[in-house]
């Protein structure tokens, strides 16, 4: 990924970005995200197969983006997530700049968001094979026999919270499961809380979700909890057509205003 | 102090599970699920799982659940009438294929469940406990015990240490403490008498990497220090490093209310999260990861040593294999001990 480099290189010695996020080496075999500010640093930029992490998630972390104009090395689950999130309003041409890489690996330039959602909508959201025919497993089963599944495989969840961290589309400052006046999802990680925190947050997920797996790839205890989404990404796409992250897309799930006078919507 | 050695036969392991059983022992051993091996009630001894450096989590959730009653309470005419949890219900517990790390870790947990208040919940609970060590003959680049005072075959915490004598081998059982030998005469027949096996040459071999002492008075200058910014920009800010962990004790208190009965529950938390010390007012003295970041290394490497003489590390590397964003506290820590401050 020479060109990747280079270019953040670039972007970088002429202070047009602040910030370039990408993936370095990291421990173990791992690779791992890179906040690249010095030009000079820009050689620890990696790209491989082994770069999953959905990075759109550090776009809305505080301390990166009040580092100023980001730019950021994106595959296509990544940019998926950043025209899902520009439609909500977390990012814009101001702010972010995207460094795509194709699936062939290939780096490709956009000069707005705009561009960025174009590249996107020539490739669908396809669930792969393994995971397909889970959830048509899980579609044949009876209700007990899928309640028992979800309870089993629920059961060893102890509520860190890793799935919703690594989620680029789980920014809210306070999530629905930390409310405790009223509180709406029992905290404690038994069987109840746990149900309810995992379906609450596909139900929020739905519509929104690009099905990059990062919430499975965090999970220390690999609970397959991506079915869940999963399964949202075909009902959304099944009951409201070819499903796709839009800027200025209708929200499947959700409505909402954007000078509401809540303040947990921001 | 002579330890009491013996020498059980690969193939009394498994008699020994089946009499433990016999005399209502409940055991939590290692069992593979979702490619995670994690602590279990095991039903049978083929169930436990044998091939892997370290578990998942740690065996903690037996003596500190993860979710735990602490009482009930009924609102009535006189106002409230509050129950506290039988602690004769406390099962007795085999714990059985505790690493060393794990073993140590018991320590450290007490420390802080008895630095003021004693817990008696938590310290009844252990008191039912009994660790079966099994040392170390693998490890991997995420281990660390040696920096941190343990060994892969450290007899720390554990009421039995059992080592593996080669692949495939008999396994020398240390006696360490009363509950040991309570088991050991449950089933004397399977124990034999072994004083000069010497189990080093089957143990890992776990570098040193860091002077933790070093560490600890770095630490006491390095409040303002810019390295938790660099350190914790990638950090994502869940719990997963807290509650794989050995030693981390923090947690909330929850009301689970149902009419005008409930119970009080604690639940385990996370320095990491940020809410975790979000005030009523709405100021939050650790607004930024970093911050968070700062506290977990500084509570293990700086705090707990200076008030309870025991450092909050056993160099397990659990943190760093959960971690999904590669935040690696070995690595961590030897940029902490490199850096000028």
């Amino acid at each position: 990924m020479d060109d990747l480099r280079k270019r953040a290189r670039e972007l970088l010695e002429t202070s047009e970005v602040k910030v370039v996020i990408g993936y370095e080496q990291g421990t173990a075999g791992k690779t791992r995200a890179l906040f690249v500010e010095k030009p000079e640093d820009t050689d620890k930029l990696i790209f491989d197969s082994r770069c999953v992490q959905n990075l759109a998630v550090y776009i809305t972390k505080r301390e990166v983006k009040d580092k100023g104009k980001m730019a950021i090395a994106a595959t296509l689950p990544v940019m998926r997530s950043i025209i899902q999130l520009a439609s909500e309003f977390q990012v814009n041409d101001n702010n972010l700049l995207v460094l795509g890489i194709t699936p062939e690996s290939k780096l490709v330039e956009f000069n707005s968001l705009t561009e960025v959602e174009t590249f996107v909508h020539q490739y669908q959201i396809e669930i792969d094979a393994r995971n397909k025919e889970m959830l048509d497993k899980l579609e044949k089963m009876t209700p007990s026999e899928r309640w028992k599944f979800w309870t089993d495989e629920l059961a060893p969840c102890f509520k860190c919270y890793a799935c919703r961290a690594a989620c680029p589309m789980c920014y809210c400052s306070r999530c629905t499961v930390d409310f405790n006046q009223p509180q709406w999802i029992p905290v404690p990680s038994h069987e109840l809380g746990n149900l309810e925190w995992h379906i609450m947050r596909a139900i929020h997920l739905t519509g929104r979700c690009v099905d990059c797996d990062a919430c499975y790839n965090a999970c220390p205890l690999g609970i397959p909890l991506n079915l869940l989404t999963k399964k949202m990404v075909e009902e959304a796409r099944a009951n409201f057509g070819g499903y796709q992250p839009a800027i200025k897309g209708e929200h499947l799930m959700s409505t909402y205003k954007p000078d509401d006078k809540e303040n947990f919507i921001q | 102090m002579n330890i009491d050695k013996r020498l059980v036969s690969k193939d009394s392991l498994e008699k020994l599970f089946d009499i433990l059983k016999q005399n209502s022992k409940t055991i939590y051993a290692p069992a593979t699920k979702n490619g995670k091996v994690s602590f279990s009630e095991a039903d049978s001894f083929s169930g436990i799982a044998t091939d892997y450096i370290q578990t998942t989590q740690s065996s903690k959730d037996v003596d500190f659940p993860r979710t735990e009653k602490i009482l009930d309470y009924t609102r009535n005419e006189n106002g409230m009438s509050v129950k506290g949890i039988d602690l004769n219900d406390i099962p007795e517990i085999v714990l059985w294929g505790v690493r060393p790390c794990d073993a140590m870790g018991i320590g450290e947990l007490s420390a802080i469940f008895n630095w003021d208040y004693k817990d008696e919940i938590y310290n009844n609970r252990l008191s039912r406990v009994t660790v079966f060590g099994f040392s170390c003959s693998k490890s991997d680049e995420y281990c660390f015990c040696t920096s941190v005072g343990g060994n892969p075959g450290n007899t720390t915490g554990s009421d039995i240490l059992f080592t593996q004598l080669g692949e495939d081998g008999d396994y020398l059982a240390e006696v360490l403490t009363d509950k040991g030998s309570a088991v050991v005469s449950l089933a004397s027949g399977l124990f034999e008498a072994a004083t000069d096996i010497e189990k080093g040459k089957y143990l890992a071999d776990v570098p040193v990497r860091f002077n933790r002492e070093e560490i600890s008075k770095k630490l006491e200058k390095s409040f303002e220090s810019g390295l938790w910014i660099d350190q914790s920009l990638r950090c994502l800010g869940c719990g997963a490093c807290a509650y794989v962990c050995p030693t981390c004790a923090c947690f909330d208190i929850q009301d689970e209310a149902h009419g005008k009965s409930g119970s009080r529950v604690r639940c385990w938390d996370s320095c990491g999260f940020s809410l975790f010390t979000l005030h009523t007012s709405g100021h939050n003295p650790r607004e930024v990861q970093s911050q968070r970041w700062r506290q977990r290394i500084m509570h293990k490497f700086s705090y707990m040593p200076d008030r309870l003489s025991v450092y909050g590390c056993t160099g397990c590397g659990r943190c760093s294999r959960a971690c999904p964003a590669d935040m690696n506290i070995l690595e961590h820590l030897i940029s902490i001990q490199e850096a000028v401050v």
